[in-house]
């Protein structure tokens, strides 16, 4: 992250997302697949490194071979035909969009860190109790640990999506993002950038 | 090397002067009133500066009627004209915190000779 400053000579934190164009690869429709979406063809690889069924559908459609194939469900795909290019001119300064990511992976933590419990006391006797979540239960009512109480295990790693951010600036030119605030993930990792599910604005 | 720098260097000023902790400066502020653009002079003493590259700022503090006042200016801010420095402070720490518990004489900088 970083920061740019806007009209006004406020300063904004800003993420930078740089975009990897997508080659719409295949339209799928109702009558072939029983559903309508959009499969597009991002970054690029050697041929060499796909199996043969791959490597053909990208081949037999004209689209250069790519590292991933996505698949996204649109409200219209009319717009759209196989070879076009999806890249960062799709989005406008202003725009609002949610960013969906894989979180950084915290490994099996504990319930402070994990759910934010505030753990115990340091002094007044306190004995290697420091960092425990504490109660988990009653006694003989209810007699078990109710399904869903939050303790310790593993923490992050799991898809995550950060909605209706603002996008600060778009940079179709160098196929920039910046969007405002944070995005999940660490440094250089895959996100996906969608319009909006909430409305925006 | 962060690989944000290359959007970075687009706001980076190229004329910032050099100006430490201890040292008195003039900060010419853009203020928007309106429709109207004027400059206004902060002037005081340099207590702080925090942060590096695009995120750097700077705390000056001065005593206004009596009463001490800070402002934190990030040094590449649009709205900073100019910084203009006026006097080299004789001081042996980075963070001049102390002064605030200071005042009258006590709150002095000596110039650096």
């Amino acid at each position: 992250m970083t920061q740019v400053w806007v009209e006004g000579g406020r300063v904004v934190p800003v993420t930078v997302i740089r975009v990897i164009p997508a080659r719409v690869l295949r339209k799928k429709s109702v009558e072939t697949d029983g559903y309508e979406a959009l499969q597009v063809a991002v970054g690029s690889v050697q041929p060499s490194k796909l199996t043969k069924p791959v490597l053909g559908q990208f081949t037999s459609r004209g689209v250069e071979p790519a590292r991933e194939i996505m698949e996204f469900k649109l409200e219209e795909l009319s717009g759209y035909s196989v070879g076009d290019e999806i890249s960062a001119g799709a989005i406008e300064s202003g725009d609002r969009v949610d960013v969906l990511g894989v979180s950084k992976g915290h490994g099996f933590s504990g319930g402070m860190k994990r759910h934010n419990f505030k753990g115990q006391g340091g002094g007044h006797g306190n004995h290697k109790k420091h960092r425990a979540p504490g109660s988990i239960g009653a006694c003989a009512t209810p007699a078990r640990v109710f399904k869903g109480t939050r303790m310790a295990g593993r923490y992050g790693g799991t898809r995550t999506a950060v909605l209706n951010l603002e996008v600060v600036r778009s940079e179709p030119e160098r196929q920039l993002i910046l969007v405002k605030g944070a995005v999940p993930g660490p440094r250089g990792a895959k996100v996906i950038i969608r319009d909006t599910v909430k409305g925006g604005k | 090397m962060k690989p944000t720098d290359m959007l970075d260097a687009e706001s980076l000023k190229a004329d910032v002067p050099e100006f430490a902790p201890g040292d008195t400066v003039k900060v010419h502020v853009r203020v928007l009133e309106g429709e109207r653009e004027r400059i206004q002079v902060f002037q005081g003493a340099v207590i702080a500066r925090n942060g590096s590259g695009l995120q750097e700022t700077f705390t000056v503090r001065k005593v206004s009627f009596g009463v001490g006042v800070e402002r934190i200016f990030p040094v590449h801010s649009p709205l900073i004209s100019r910084i203009e420095p006026i006097m080299r402070g004789d001081v042996r720490r980075a963070k001049l915190y102390y002064l605030r518990g200071r005042v009258g004489k006590a709150a002095k900088i000596k110039e650096k000779r």
